[in-house]
């Protein structure tokens, strides 16, 4: 090699070394600009409204009055909701993909299905959710307000675009984080473990809750975190099915409203002070998904840790 | 393996309670696998059923002439979506681009670079931060960023609002794609008297390059079939778009618009527009999975 071309090299080598730090850079600098962005948008509302946002039960735009709690007890409670319902069958398949009950091609089939769960797009979700989801619920809702009138979960005229409508649609878009996190934690056992339990006796069953699970622990605990954080987050389906309302209401077939539903849904046509107080809404949203995924991402790293320690 | 606890009882005839122990064991033993079986294919349900209506209630209206006619207005039939798949496409490829070579390029820095230095690990950590915001915060952001300083309403913002959205995916994914490459080959390559460019470009980068669009092609997956960073950034139009920097339409917004509509030929329209979108996101997902992962070493 000539000394012209080596120099020529070096150049260029410390040309792209300088390229690919200043993508870092940017990389960085996205989040702290979305951050900025959203914190300098929402300042107005902020200095106005102050803590009494977080704490207001109205939200009446035109009048100037701008109450966020409804929207965050909505996102909680959908949120649980989901959780509640896709915990049980996420968990069971995660245990039915990582156990030997039926041979490997219907595993295959099921872990397919699950993920192809995972790709269909909110929207989706949320058109089969109005067609079939909503006429359910009302007909379950208008039984049961019948019957436990009296329960303040079914209180009241019964609404198919509700609150556990759009829970279930949720849960059924969480079922794929729960099951794919949890599974890995249950393949990651040694297999030491479930081969000494096999040794003292226990029957499937008995391996499976005597030993891996306790050993899995952490992260499906992780899974059901992420999961919560998902459901969050989640748009679209959610503000197609739960009727977009800020009025507090216990019943469970009431229509209700979340954070992220509040945003899809009057971001286009705000004006002034809306769109302030609505960025103001998202900083609490992202404060939530936030804490949620960094409270998952760290029993994910324990698990990883004490798996690590068991092999 | 399955109960030899029973097995252990018959061989001894022993009839003390022991043995009622070990059948209600095995008993439990054999619900609870119903038990966990029964609720997998319990979820297959809604899934299937998602499945059948797409194909059921979009099949009707699907011809190569809703690819080339404009919405059809309230009330009116007829017509296509052909605007909103351009859209969809265009959008989609806007924000590749602006995602893809930085996130290609931060991947190479963290992973060949400097994988242990203060910079990677923060750009580690903000990758991690920036998958864990939900994506309508995305929309939000190219509002803010975007439409409020522009003052409409755009093809650019919705592009803006993807590429953040699939900045991190392709980030992670390609660091994951450069870390399956063996260090066997840096070292060669290395040993032959390669710069870490030539090292780069010439050794590691071909050798992730299947594994890194396996990355690209599942985000442009999930970012074709998202709704809530393009509803209040690319909003929507009824009519063809003559340039970026307008209301754009996109097969997800036109599903959300037309399915509250109280027409029955709009709703049809979305269940169209649902079948397609899903035929995109999955044929893309299967591609990447199918393709590009069989290469890779």
């Amino acid at each position: 090699m000539s000394a012209p071309s080596v120099l020529r090299s070096a150049a260029r080598l410390d040309c792209f070394q300088v390229l690919c730090a200043a993508a870092c850079v940017l990389v960085v600098g996205v989040l702290a600009l979305i951050f900025w962005e959203i914190l300098h948008g929402a300042w107005p509302a902020m200095k106005k409204l102050g803590t009494g946002f977080l704490t207001g039960t109205d939200w009446v735009p035109h009048r100037g009055r701008f109450g966020v709690l409804p929207f965050i007890i909505g996102t909680i409670a959908t949120s649980l909701i989901a959780l509640l319902l896709a915990f049980p069958p996420g968990l069971a398949i995660a245990i039915f993909l990582s156990e030997d009950f039926l041979p490997r091609p219907v595993r295959q089939l099921v872990r397919f299905v699950v993920e192809l769960l995972a790709a269909i797009p909110s929207v989706v979700y949320g058109l089969w959710g109005i067609f079939v989801v909503v006429p359910m619920v009302q007909t379950a809702g208008t039984w049961a307000s019948e019957r436990f009138g009296e329960v303040p979960l079914f209180a009241g005229p019964a609404y198919g675009n509700s609150l556990i409508a759009a829970g279930l649609v949720l849960a059924l878009m969480i079922l794929p984080t729960i099951t794919a996190i949890a599974r890995s934690s249950l393949v990651a056992v040694p297999h030491a473990l479930r081969e000494g339990a096999y040794a003292l006796g226990a029957t499937r069953w008995e391996a499976i809750f005597g030993v891996i699970l306790p050993a899995a622990a952490p992260g499906v605990v992780a899974a059901t975190i992420l999961a919560l954080g998902r459901a969050m987050g989640e748009t679209m389906a959610v503000a197609m099915l739960i009727g977009n309302s800020s009025r507090l209401s216990w019943s469970l077939f009431a229509p209700s409203g979340t954070l992220a539903s509040l945003l899809a849904n009057q971001f286009g046509e705000a004006e002034g002070l809306q769109i302030s107080a609505l960025l103001y809404a998202s900083l609490v949203l992202i404060a939530f998904t936030l804490a949620v995924n960094a409270a998952g991402e760290l029993v994910l790293r324990y698990t990883e840790r004490r798996t690590a320690g068991l092999r | 393996m399955d109960n030899p606890v029973t097995h252990a009882a018959d061989f001894f005839g022993d009839n003390s309670p022991d043995a009622t122990k070990a059948i209600s064991r095995s008993l439990g033993n054999r619900l609870l696998t119903g038990l966990c079986i029964g609720l997998s294919f319990l979820a297959m349900v809604p899934l299937v059923s998602i499945l059948c209506l797409v194909v059921k209630n979009g099949l009707p209206l699907l011809d190569w002439s809703v690819f080339t006619e404009l919405p059809p207005a309230a009330g009116m039939t007829g017509g296509g979506f052909g605007n909103a798949a351009v859209g969809t496409l265009t959008m989609v490829g806007l924000g590749l681009a602006l995602a893809a070579p930085p996130a290609v390029l931060a991947a190479i820095y963290i992973c060949e670079y400097d994988p242990r230095g203060r910079l990677a690990g923060t750009v580690r950590f903000v990758a991690k931060l920036l998958t864990g915001i939900p994506s309508i915060i995305c929309g939000v952001f190219a509002f803010a960023a975007v439409v409020v300083v522009t003052g409409k309403f755009s093809a650019v913002a919705g592009g803006v609002a993807l590429a953040v959205l699939m900045l991190p995916t392709i980030l992670l994914t390609a660091e994951q794609a450069l870390l399956g490459v063996q260090n066997t080959y840096r070292e060669a390559s290395y040993g032959l008297g390669a710069t870490r460019f030539q090292t780069v470009f010439r050794v590691v980068l071909p050798g992730a390059l299947p594994a890194i669009m396996t990355g690209v092609m599942l985000a442009v997956a999930r970012a074709a079939g998202e709704t809530a960073p393009l509803v209040f950034t690319a909003l929507f139009s009824q009519f063809w778009a003559s340039s970026l920097m307008e209301p754009t339409a996109s097969l997800s917004v036109l599903i959300y618009n037309f399915s509250t509509m109280p027409f029955e030929h709009q709703v049809k329209m979305a269940w169209t527009a649902s079948l397609v979108l899903v035929l995109l996101v999955t044929l893309t997902n299967v591609t990447a999975q199918l393709v590009f992962s069989r290469r890779s070493p």
